[in-house]
């Protein structure tokens, strides 16, 4: 159906006149760009460009064209058109205006000036995290000042969304872990003969380290990340603003239920999770080392005292508001389209991992030098 | 023929039609849009496509810019057959058509001028100074300042989204422009110039533009013809002037309204000066 192209081509039977052939289109114009920059016009007073060969000529020709056209004018050679049909004599034209303007460059920024302003962006967010946690706690003043102001149905389907219907999940990851935990400790205990303390291992780590931890990074990625991509898509489609203009707070109808919910989940699933765990545990002993399951919950009530349950559900509190404000946080962050909400949505996620990681270790730290 | 828009196609150049849709057929499950729809598109006019909210005129541009296959007919673009063309001839129709979106459609991890710039530098060798001068070209000939090619599109407003989108669609001096409502949620003086940029391009490129509008003023100042549909078909084709003396209600409807008096007032003020 259709013929193929003739590429673009030039040639310069005598100094002063260069005869230009074949299609000078983005599309076939090929390397005829080299060759043109190779040709000038040194001894010639008037260069005349035959266009009477030409198949057809676009903008890409003709700016290559004058590219290589305005060197030669610099020189002071005077440039004529021979046989040029009117319209692409016109490109011509507007183009060797054009030509003249100077491309706009990105401006470089130094090395120093890239730190510097890395370091007030990170301080601005910081402020602004600061500041949003301030205006959650506001907003959660005046909600304790008015009680009838506090939105009880979102708060009880958030409880739903992030707290039940994350049994499941939370219940067979924790479960794996006590097996895991179990399984790596009888290989050492063995060796000692100490397989009874199988016990103080699974129920110490589980209920105050990773039963805590394995919670919290679940639900930061399963309820963090939805709570900043919800928010996010509410900025973008304008819904945030609309709230406010209505005269709604955005914080109290979609973070304070969120933070309240959160903050009665996470602490029950974390108690489910130490659960799940330990019972993982307890079926490893049981087949690893001979230990049956009331021998190990004989011994786990006698080791395992309640502070050890109550630092683990404590820190998963803590846990909750990290989460729920860095989600909410991010999410009200994006600007504009639907690649921000992407960003944001990552963000959340590693962020609050981050954070609570962080926390956790210097929860450790501070524990074990007031003795707990 | 003049030079750009000849390109070496005798199959097309025998034909005026730049588009011909020959009893297009479109159906969303048991929802008819178009049923034996019939319409030809000349060489180097300006075609506008117009219709009510759900008419099928988004449909139709999406047809015919291979987004959306009709459910049966044949539809003709540059001389190529959408329904028997090869994936090799539709990247080569590709290049030959540009197409504007009502939001733009730019890629919002890049600049503007790398928007502009990307056709070319994904479909040719071009060096990159050269694909930038180009692109830094288009820009301002699309009426946006040169500063605007450095940021990013989610920074832009609509009016200069669908200016840099136009940029865009430039990159290869298409043949054939299609504008999905160029004016739409523009002021009037943004739309205004619009209109005067889409007859500045017309003379420059010479390329046959398809435009998907409501925008009276644009239809009145700009076009050739105009295509008015219906009912699943084309209930009128003419010039606006001849649509104007036209009996069908829907056709009625379109310029019985006040807005439709006014814009065809304004333009026959603007005729006699």
């Amino acid at each position: 159906m259709q013929t193929p192209l003739i590429p673009a081509d030039i040639a310069q039977p005598d100094p002063g006149l260069f005869v230009l052939t074949g299609s000078w289109t983005a599309r076939a114009v090929g390397d005829v760009d080299r060759k043109l920059v190779s040709m000038s016009a040194a001894d010639a007073a008037e260069v005349v460009i035959d266009g009477s060969h030409l198949d057809t000529i676009d903008s890409v020709g003709v700016w290559i064209l004058q590219r290589q056209l305005k060197k030669i004018r610099d020189k002071g050679v005077s440039i004529r058109l021979l046989d040029w049909s009117s319209h692409s004599q016109k490109l011509m034209e507007i183009v060797e205006e054009q030509i003249a303007v100077p491309l706009l460059q990105t401006p470089q920024i130094s090395l120093l000036e890239k730190i510097g302003r890395k370091g007030e962006a990170v301080w601005k967010d910081t402020f602004s995290l600061l500041s949003f946690i301030g205006e959650a706690a506001l907003a959660f003043v005046r909600i304790v000042a008015h009680p009838m102001r506090w939105r009880v149905r979102p708060t009880l389907k958030y409880i739903q969304i992030a707290g039940f219907d994350a049994l499941p999940i939370v219940g067979l990851t924790s479960f794996l872990l006590g097996i895991v935990v179990a399984y790596q400790g009888a290989d050492q205990l063995r060796h000692y003969g100490a397989n009874i303390f199988v016990v103080d291992l699974v129920g110490f780590s589980m209920l105050r380290e990773f039963s805590p931890l394995i919670t919290a990074i679940i639900i930061a990625g399963r309820s963090g990340s939805a709570y900043a991509a919800q928010i996010g898509t509410m900025v973008v489609t304008e819904e945030i603003d609309a709230m406010r203009t209505i005269g709604i707070e955005p914080i109290d109808l979609l973070v304070l239920p969120k933070i309240i919910a959160l903050a009665v989940a996470l602490p029950l699933l974390t108690v489910f999770s130490d659960v799940t765990g330990v019972l993982g545990g307890m079926i490893m002993a049981r087949s690893q080392l001979d230990i049956g399951f009331n021998e190990f919950l004989v011994r786990f009530g006698s080791e395992i005292h309640l502070p050890a349950l109550l630092i683990g559900v404590g820190k998963a509190f803590v846990f909750a508001f990290i989460i729920v404000i860095i989600g909410c946080y991010q999410g009200f962050r994006t600007k504009g389209n639907a690649d921000s909400v992407g960003r944001q949505t990552t963000r959340s996620v590693v962020q609050s991992i981050f954070i609570v990681i962080v926390l956790d270790s210097l929860f450790s730290v501070i524990f074990s030098m007031l003795d707990l | 023929m003049d030079a750009v828009t000849g390109q070496t196609d005798a199959a097309q150049a025998n034909t005026p039609n730049v588009i011909e849709m020959r009893k297009v057929c479109t159906r969303f499950g048991t929802h008819s849009v178009h049923t034996d729809l019939d319409l030809d598109v000349r060489r180097g006019e300006i075609f506008a496509i117009v219709g009510g909210s759900g008419s099928g005129k988004s449909t139709l541009l999406r047809e015919m810019i291979m987004l959306h296959r009709p459910s049966s007919g044949s539809i003709k673009i540059l001389g190529a057959d959408l329904q028997t063309i090869s994936e090799e001839e539709a990247m080569i129709l590709r290049q030959r058509w540009g197409v504007m979106f009502q939001h733009g459609g730019l890629f919002g991890t890049l600049n503007v001028l790398d928007n502009i710039g990307l056709p070319l530098r994904e479909h040719t060798r071009l060096d990159d100074t050269l694909i930038n001068e180009l692109a830094a070209w288009k820009l301002t000939l699309s009426g946006l300042k040169p500063e605007t090619g450095l940021q990013y599109p989610p920074e832009l407003s609509g009016g200069m989204l669908k200016r840099a989108s136009l940029a865009r669609a430039l990159a290869f001096d298409p043949e054939l422009l299609f504008l999905d409502e160029p004016t739409a949620g523009l002021d009037p003086g943004g739309a205004g110039g619009i209109d005067t940029l889409v007859r500045t391009l017309h003379d420059l490129y010479r390329s046959t533009i398809v435009i998907i509008t409501h925008d009276l003023d644009l239809l009145w100042q700009v076009t050739d013809r105009v295509a008015v549909l219906g009912e699943g078909k084309v209930v009128g084709l003419g010039s606006m002037m001849e649509l104007s003396q036209m009996d069908h209600p829907i056709i009625r409807g379109y310029f019985d309204g006040p807005r439709g008096r006014t814009a065809q007032e304004q333009a026959q003020k603007l005729n006699k000066e």
